[in-house]
């Protein structure tokens, strides 16, 4: 990709905790272009949110961003940026939309308001621009009588409506990159479908970028054009939507595939990956899903395997690129031995 | 914006409930009357109307809570006691809220390192008798000017506000809300000011309020015993003090400033209880305009 808005290199992320350290986000590498839509998906506990915070350098104490990360945001890098500087970016140039918009919102003003407040810090903008900035804004992501409903508290307004106000304080200065933390995580499936049109509809408008955080498999197939998934702190695969979804290669993307409900198949009993998402502190040996994989061989115990390119744009951490023959003998994961 | 004011204001009240609207009515007479004393009260504060004739008199027409042993108008010192206990009270309170505030916000946003010594410093403070330390202060100091007063019961009485203060502030800065602010570009300073402080006013209130009772009776209470206000100044509890030095005869004498007294403490602890209730922003009525998701959901069923 020439020139990516932002590229991500080797970011290592790490906590220091009375209980070790855990290594949330370890050696994770991605690019993401002008105008494109990027699915970022995995379990719970993988290190999505954590990448995302360590994009905007949110990381709290004890967690830090280890020395040799690079991020590269419109040429800039992110990591030797002041902390002024920094601020100028967020908001501004990435903007972040978080899952529980009634969390996201703070309780004691109206919602017109806290818009407002991010043309006013960025901007400078004057009180009566700033309202009205509100206003337009809460139009544009299809609230039907702004004027009224900006004066209003968040708890005055429903989950979906809410989730409508936290994007349009994301979309105030018009960024480049909007990363969606599980947007639609917290809403009913019928909302959900329509912030995903919202946030397409805005992404043609004005030509963002979106990062999209997600465990809902189904959100990644209609919304995203390029995929990464997670795991273990880690990139395990990498594809276009199409790729993956015709032929997933790592066997946890497999898994995370079987497990999603899909019309014609009703009837059937649903998949589910045995085992849970190990400690941070403690990561496996070798492949970090070889204990929840069904095709863990000797070597997998071992040798942490590399992102393997298994044919044009799709990248795989999975040692079956090089021994394909093993996928024919799927055997119960060790987890689920005992 | 100011109908806006006036909007939630209506609201607030109306949310308050009848008891408490009655204990902010009496509270609001009694400072008016404090602040006008000097236009409505009979008499000059320390007149001495009649040594002979009109000293211990009962109440009367001419004298509705009687006189005292130097013939004093009773209900004039009472008007003009409230003057003095009120503003103490309330000054010193205030004083309370503010230096509590700042305090509990500042170890409350800073964490780490700074919270454990603020708050070790805070737990030895609190580890000194607040009564037995100004009994001692004002004993040595005697008489203290009013002034000297409302600071040493101000700056004995922050503790609890600012551990209540950083408790919240605490809480919030682990809320959503706050990394989204801090995600949009809001600096440390406009995050502690804008969304942490709002957020900790209202239990900074309350116990403001409950805070007022407690300090008339403390205030009573020290003046009770002759090392608060001092004569001829009247406060109710230089007031009350006298009353029942007095012959058991003279009842009015001090009867009169106990009940002011007891009724302005039960009127801020009412007022307290239910501003407790009502100043949660989450009482706030449910919007009543549809939203189009919702007539959807409704069709659907």
């Amino acid at each position: 990709m020439n020139n990516p808005l932002l590229s991500v290199q080797g970011l290592r992320t790490y906590f220091y905790t009375g209980a070790g350290v855990a290594r949330a986000v370890d050696d994770v590498s991605f690019e993401i272009g002008a105008g494109e839509t990027v699915g970022l998906v995995g379990e719970s506990g993988c290190g999505k949110s954590v990448t995302a915070l360590s994009i905007l350098r949110l990381i709290a104490s004890p967690g830090r961003i280890e020395p040799g990360s690079r991020m590269l945001f419109e040429g800039r890098d992110l990591l030797a940026l002041s902390e002024e500087d920094m601020r100028h970016i967020r908001g501004n140039r990435i903007a972040m939309i978080f899952q529980e918009p009634m969390t996201a919102l703070n309780p004691v003003f109206t919602v017109g308001d806290q818009i407002a407040e991010v043309a006013r810090v960025h901007d400078g903008a004057s009180r009566r621009d700033a309202w009205n900035k509100a206003v337009e804004m809460l139009e544009l992501v299809g609230i039907p009588a702004p004027e009224e409903r900006a004066k209003e508290y968040p708890h005055q307004m429903s989950g979906g409506m809410r989730q409508r106000v936290v994007i349009a304080m994301a979309l105030v200065m018009k960024p480049a990159l909007v990363i969606a933390d599980e947007p639609t995580t917290a809403l009913d499936v019928t909302i959900q479908a329509q912030i995903i049109d919202l946030l397409k509809d805005l992404q043609q408008r004005f030509g963002t970028s979106i990062l999209l955080i997600t465990h809902d498999m189904g959100v990644v197939a209609e919304s995203v054009s390029r995929v990464i998934v997670m795991y273990g702190g880690e990139i395990v695969e990498q594809a276009t939507v199409d790729q993956l979804f015709a032929k997933p290669h790592h066997p946890y993307t497999e898994g995370l595939l079987s497990a999603m409900p899909r019309v014609g198949h009703e009837r059937e009993r649903l998949q589910t990956i045995p085992g849970t998402v190990p400690p941070p502190t403690s990561w496996p040996s070798g492949c970090r899903f070889h204990d929840r994989c069904p095709y863990a061989w000797e070597r997998t115990r071992v040798e942490h395997p590399p992102l393997y390119e298994v044919e044009a744009g799709h990248l795989s951490r999975c040692h079956l690129a090089q021994e394909p023959e093993r996928r024919l003998q799927p055997h119960t994961p060790l987890v689920a031995q005992s | 914006m100011f109908t806006d004011a006036i909007d939630r204001t209506r609201r607030l009240l109306h949310g308050l409930g009848g008891p408490a609207r009655v204990a902010l009515v009496v509270l609001l007479c009694f400072y008016a009357l404090a602040l006008l004393a000097p236009v409505v009260a009979p008499y000059a504060p320390s007149q001495q109307l009649d040594i002979v004739a009109l000293k211990n008199q009962p109440p009367s027409f001419a004298h509705w809570f009687g006189t005292d042993r130097v013939s004093r108008d009773v209900l004039t010192r009472t008007l003009y006691g409230a003057r003095v206990s009120l503003s103490v009270a309330t000054l010193a309170m205030l004083v309370a809220a503010v230096v509590g505030t700042t305090y509990g916000l500042v170890a409350g946003t800073l964490g780490g390192a700074v919270d454990t010594v603020m708050m070790r410093f805070l737990d030895a403070l609190l580890a000194i008798p607040r009564v037995l330390l100004l009994i001692a202060i004002l004993a040595l100091w005697n008489p203290v000017p009013l002034s000297m007063l409302v600071l040493l019961l101000g700056l004995t009485g922050w503790f609890d506000v600012s551990r209540l203060v950083r408790a919240e502030a605490m809480a919030m800065r682990e809320r959503e809300f706050v990394v989204a602010a801090r995600s949009l570009g809001a600096r440390r300073g406009r995050i502690m000011l804008r969304h942490l402080l709002p957020n900790v006013l209202v239990p900074v209130i309350v116990t403001t309020t409950l805070g007022i009772g407690n300090v008339i009776v403390l205030e009573a209470g020290l003046s009770f015993i002759g090392i608060g206000v001092h004569e001829p100044t009247a406060s109710w509890g230089t007031m009350f003090q006298e009353g029942t030095a007095a012959f058991a005869g003279t009842w009015w004498a001090a009867l009169f400033p106990g009940i002011a007294i007891v009724v302005t403490v039960l009127c801020f602890n009412v007022l307290g209880d239910a501003l407790r209730a009502v100043l949660d922003p989450r009482h706030l009525p449910r919007s009543r305009i549809a939203a189009p998701a919702a007539t959807f959901a409704a069709v659907a069923e």
